[in-house]
């Protein structure tokens, strides 16, 4: 298990996902499922740093988990700010034309259908979101 | 990102070569808003796009409703990782994709 912590900072984007990418790449991990991830954990990231904290910012923590046997990667993000599940959120209404369409809503969707599973749990004055994601070729 | 733009006969197309990510969508987004005025219809060069997330589908959806206003707006060269993203979004179905 690794862990990266970072102010949960848009700005810190980068660093975020090239920790994450730096552990996929060292298990071999198809270039299509790291970009699914990429876009996965930016959404969650993202979402941190801009709702997690009332008062400005605080810190956020990325741990990676690879798993073998079939080689799967568990990624959490995890935020000390205000309780929040994502996953509690309608889905928005992706059937609608172009000029009905809302701008945004899309983020966390995205997440729930690139990935295996996707858990929220609170602990401890946490919120802890993970992805499930198997690394093998299809 | 890098954002080439040339306009020939009021159709202006966008070459993007890189990431559309939160980060670099807001380049994007200003980048076409300043054209709009100057083209009737759009063409977004994908060939280069190896990464778009929700921040860049936000732009797309933008410039979607402007230039369907106008004289419409096409992308082109989408790769199938990308098109996969627009597949499970519902934007294969609002975007003129060729």
């Amino acid at each position: 298990m690794k862990e990266f912590e970072t102010q949960a900072l848009t700005d810190n984007l980068p660093d975020v996902l090239a920790f994450v990418d730096q552990q996929l790449e060292e298990v071999g991990c198809p270039m299509k499922i790291q970009m699914q991830i990429d876009v996965a954990v930016e959404e969650i990231f993202v979402n941190i740093a801009h709702y997690a904290y009332d008062n400005g910012t605080g810190k956020a923590v990325v741990r990676v988990e690879i798993h073998d046997d079939p080689l799967c990667a568990d990624i959490t993000l995890i935020d000390n700010g205000v309780p929040f599940d994502p996953l509690a959120k309608a889905d928005p209404d992706i059937t609608l034309a172009a000029n009905e369409r809302k701008i945004g809503g899309l983020g966390i969707f995205m997440v729930k259908k690139s990935m295996d599973d996707v858990i929220y749990e609170y602990v401890n004055g946490h919120n802890m979101l993970t992805i499930k994601k198997g690394l093998a070729k299809k | 990102m890098e954002i080439n733009k040339t306009i020939q006969n009021e159709t202006l197309t966008v070459r993007i070569t890189g990431r559309i990510d939160t980060t670099t969508a807001p380049k994007l987004g200003d980048s076409l808003t300043e054209s709009y005025d100057s083209c009737s219809e759009l063409v977004l060069d994908f060939a280069g796009v190896d990464y778009i997330s929700s921040a860049g589908l936000r732009i797309l959806l933008s410039a979607q409703k402007v230039m369907s206003k106008k004289g419409g707006m096409k992308l082109i060269n989408v790769s199938s990782d990308i098109m996969d993203i627009f597949e499970v979004t519902g934007f294969k179905d609002i975007l003129t994709i060729e």
